[in-house]
């Protein structure tokens, strides 16, 4: 099974993020990226389905140059090729314009699967592993949690909320965007960063920024919701002042 | 072109809860762009709606059970018809796995998980799991797809109204165009935990660091006799048990105590327990969104904090 990963790279979740001076964005200039969680369980997910049954994983990331170290990593986790769509300006694009940048990389690659994330740590917006499936004329399934192959295609386990699943069968080619938690992440050997050395990582042009159907016009800090009334001083005063607040005013003790 | 679609979900017959928000949403945004707000159900009969100007039912047998491949041929097919400039979802799983591909079919792109709607229409929505928040705008033409974040409208203002007898739309649909096959809906052994009862609960997240952390917070819950819970990072961790987890893929709590230790609030943690009575938070960052919601605050170090919180409600309850 030929299968692609589209992943993304992403600020540090514990990054301090500060509103950028034109107020559209975040302030990039000392930020540290990773990638997007949900991209490593659908990479994970991969890697073990060729484990299983054989066949290429080939991982595909756009972005400026900082995202060849997410790509790096990613085949020093043991994919076999990797795919970097140069691009500078993905603020400029919206979901249909990042799908239709992935899309047009992938298809020359004839997959029999593609897997990504369910949505990414920075925007949010849950949407371009299925822009790209209606893009490449393929089926979907979202927030799946297991992938089983058999006969007729594939067979996996959707999550639902309040705790259900469903069952969905598909056929192949198909895209299917991964939940977190339905494998363990595996970290990178010294045997695999040596070999990532050696593997492909084919470097295309991505095509000029489109039209866009929606834009970002603001980015700015929350309002609080609640009156947070905030405890100070040394952890044995904070516990005592707790203690009051859970006796007098929240009645738990 | 005109008005706003509400595009309602139910199961079993009942409208659930986030669909009545939407039509909140629907509602004020048609007053805001001004034309009627209009509302539409798939798969099943005589699902009663109020508060729309008109309800549209669309049937065919081929709607019973949801496909993503269904439901945007025959959405497809209404919008076309109906002709809306705005098309508003309840951000529900199955909304997640359908609409985006529906908006694409009109080259738009759904603007999901909104949490506000203002003059513009503008739609604020959350980013980096809720450290920042953002105003989107639809530029382009055509319809604009928007979907609402749980908890985010008022549901009790949106059922006003005398039900509406529904208008049936039966799209043009065939088998072959259905590439999916959905199995039954299961959920993974009896759940032992109900969350949802408890009076008090002593959640945990990613700032416990280790799954050996996990004991001293436990401590804390047993001293306050609090069932423990998590959010989603520690129960994919396989820390605690799924059947502990929080938030919108888990349970939904309203206790009269949340002491949330660690826990930075994703939106997708905080809809499943901003219902609760009062909120405590423990956490490093002082810009941690879950502050947004709490009462108490405490900006520190957990691992020093939380035993000697374990100590004086030992000492308090003595």
């Amino acid at each position: 099974m030929k299968i692609l990963v589209a992943v993304k790279q992403v600020p540090e979740r514990d990054a301090q993020v500060h509103v950028a001076a034109d107020g559209k964005w975040i302030d990039e200039g000392d930020l540290s990226y990773t990638i997007n969680e949900p991209d490593a369980y659908a990479l994970e997910e991969a890697l073990q389905l060729k484990e299983k049954h054989g066949g290429e994983v080939v991982v595909v990331c756009a972005g400026p140059e900082r995202v060849t170290s997410t790509l790096r990593e990613a085949l020093a986790k043991g994919a076999d090729r990797a795919i970097h769509i140069e691009a500078d300006d993905l603020g400029e694009r919206d979901t249909l314009g990042v799908a239709r940048m992935l899309a047009d990389a992938m298809k020359g690659e004839s997959p029999d699967l593609i897997l990504t994330g369910l949505q990414s740590d920075d925007l949010g917006l849950g949407q371009t592993g299925v822009v790209m499936a209606e893009l490449m004329g393929i089926p979907h399934a979202t927030l799946i949690m297991h992938v089983e192959k058999t006969d007729a295609g594939l067979k996996v386990k959707r999550e639902l909320e309040d705790g259900w699943f469903q069952h969905v069968e598909m056929p192949l080619p198909a895209l299917l965007t991964i939940q977190s938690g339905g494998n363990k992440l595996r970290y990178a050997t010294l045997m695999g960063i040596k070999k990532a050395k050696t593997k492909e990582t084919k470097t295309v042009s991505a095509a000029a920024a489109g039209g866009k159907a929606v834009s970002l016009e603001r980015v700015y800090l929350p309002e609080k919701q609640k009156k947070t009334e905030m405890l100070t001083g040394t952890p044995a005063e904070i516990a005592a002042k707790l203690v009051e607040k859970l006796k007098f005013e929240v009645r738990v003790i | 072109m005109s008005g706003v679609l509400v595009v309602m979900e139910q199961r079993g017959g009942v409208l659930n809860r986030m669909s009545l928000e939407a039509l909140a949403a629907g509602q004020a945004l048609a007053a805001m762009v001004g034309g009627e707000c209009s509302a539409a159900l798939l798969g099943t009969v005589g699902v009663a709606v109020s508060g729309a100007t008109k309800v549209y039912s669309v049937e065919h047998a081929l709607l019973k059970d949801y496909t993503a491949d269904g439901y945007v041929i025959a959405l497809e097919q209404l919008v076309k018809k109906l002709a809306p400039s705005y098309v508003v979802f309840p951000h529900t799983y199955q909304v997640r796995d359908f609409a985006p591909a529906l908006a694409t079919r009109f080259g738009q792109v759904l603007i999901s998980d909104v949490t506000g709607i203002h003059a513009g229409p503008v739609f604020v929505r959350q980013l980096l799991q809720g450290k920042l928040n953002a105003d989107y705008k639809q530029v382009g033409n055509g319809p604009c797809f928007v979907s609402v974040q749980a908890g985010s409208f008022r549901a009790d203002a949106a059922g006003a109204g005398d039900y509406i007898a529904a208008e049936v739309f039966v799209p043009e649909l065939s088998a072959a165009q259905i590439r999916n096959k959905p199995g039954e809906l299961f959920r993974e052994s009896a759940q032992t935990v109900d969350l949802s009862a408890a009076p008090v609960i002593v959640s945990v997240g990613r700032g416990i660091g280790e799954e050996s952390n996990i004991a001293m917070v436990q401590e804390l819950a047993t001293a306050l006799g609090a069932e423990l819970a998590a959010s989603r990072p520690i129960c994919d961790n396989g820390w605690l048990p799924m059947e502990r987890q929080v938030g919108s893929s888990g349970q939904t709590v309203s206790p009269k105590l949340y002491l949330a230790v660690g826990i930075s609030g994703a939106i997708q943690h905080l809809v499943g327990m901003k219902g609760s009575k009062a909120v405590i938070a423990i956490n490093k960052d002082e810009h941690a969104p879950i502050f947004e919601v709490a009462d108490v605050g405490v900006v520190g170090d957990l691992f020093e904090i939380v035993p000697e919180l374990t100590k004086a409600v030992v000492a308090a309850k003595g």
